[in-house]
């Protein structure tokens, strides 16, 4: 089943504190070579095919819905052959 | 005559029956509203209540944003209805567009339960005009997202036109820019706010003050205020 795929990450900016407690904890293992995490989301919107009109009205609820623009980005929106899990 | 204030309950309202009883300890009917109906049933106002909607999936008050009664509360909200929007109230305003901005995780990390101070910074909208500008008024404020951000442009122009309505003072609680705690629209009849002034309407149960212990009511101003135009407007 076909997906399109939407990612979404917090702006630069913008603090994570939950991708700060990731970096914390690798550096804690001794995986320091990762210097910082950032967290963002990744939505899976099934769909029975991908068509011009379907990819173009995901990118649209991408930035109206999905995400925020005062507060995110959207980064990318594409189709995929399969759900990754 | 009384006025009629809508509050609305959506799935993970929290604060909606303390929302109705301010209202009703200030003088008026409180309505329980549905977030799946299309009905306003004829009230005067509207109180968007604190909560965590939908367990603040998406984004906290995202998904409440698109509720069915929301298409009538933004359509009677831009024909000048008062609205008021506390706590996930303010984030689902924010969300359905009638105020400007976003609302992030607090600054230090943590939820954030105090006494807050506030200032009037805006004492002429539906909800505030009870105030002075300028007074000092303590209400709860309980929040883990209500960090007040907006580009420079979008902040340069909320602070030019006057509709910053409330700033935290000596305590900035979430890392809110220009301690900001809540917003009026051009009109002054959409207001929100992270701090809950429905906790700060009935002596024994609102927040400290210098005279006794939970004796403050100057969260039933915002309700007085809106009653009052109300009532006037008829």
């Amino acid at each position: 089943m076909p997906v399109i795929v939407v990612e979404v990450m917090p702006k630069a900016e913008l603090l994570d504190p939950a991708g700060k407690a990731v970096a914390t904890a690798l550096a804690k293992r001794g995986d320091g070579e990762f210097t910082a995490v950032r967290i963002g989301k990744r939505f899976e919107l099934h769909v029975d095919e991908v068509t011009d009109a379907v990819l173009a009205k995901a990118q649209h609820l991408a930035e109206e819905l999905l995400s925020n623009a005062v507060i995110e980005n959207v980064v990318r929106v594409y189709a995929a052959e399969d759900a990754v899990a | 005559m009384t006025a009629r204030i809508g509050v609305v309950t959506f799935p993970g309202s929290l604060d909606d029956r303390d929302a109705q009883r301010a209202i009703r300890l200030a003088g008026a009917e409180a309505v329980a509203l549905w977030h799946g109906d299309h009905d306003l049933q004829g009230v005067d106002a509207v109180v968007l209540p604190g909560g965590f909607s939908y367990g603040d999936y998406l984004r906290c008050g995202a998904i409440a944003a698109q509720a069915p009664i929301m298409h009538e509360i933004v359509a009677a909200a831009n024909a000048g209805m008062p609205v008021l929007g506390i706590c996930n109230g303010f984030q689902i305003l924010v969300e359905a567009h009638l105020l400007p901005g976003g609302l992030i995780r607090n600054e230090a990390g943590a939820f954030v339960c105090r006494d807050q101070t506030l200032r009037v910074e805006n004492a002429t909208t539906a909800w505030t005009h009870g105030f002075e500008q300028g007074d000092l008024i303590t209400v709860p404020l309980k929040n883990g997202e209500g960090g007040f951000i907006a580009d420079a442009e979008t902040l340069k122009r909320l602070e030019g036109e006057g509709l910053v309505a409330f700033r935290y003072v000596d305590v900035n609680p979430n890392g809110s820019l220009d301690d900001i705690a809540g917003l009026t629209n051009e009109r002054g009849n959409v207001v929100g706010l992270m701090p809950h002034p429905e906790h700060a309407t009935e002596p024994g149960f609102g927040p400290d003050t210098p005279s006794a212990m939970r004796s403050g009511v100057d969260g039933l101003t915002f309700f007085r205020s809106v009653i009052e135009r109300t009532l006037a407007a008829v």
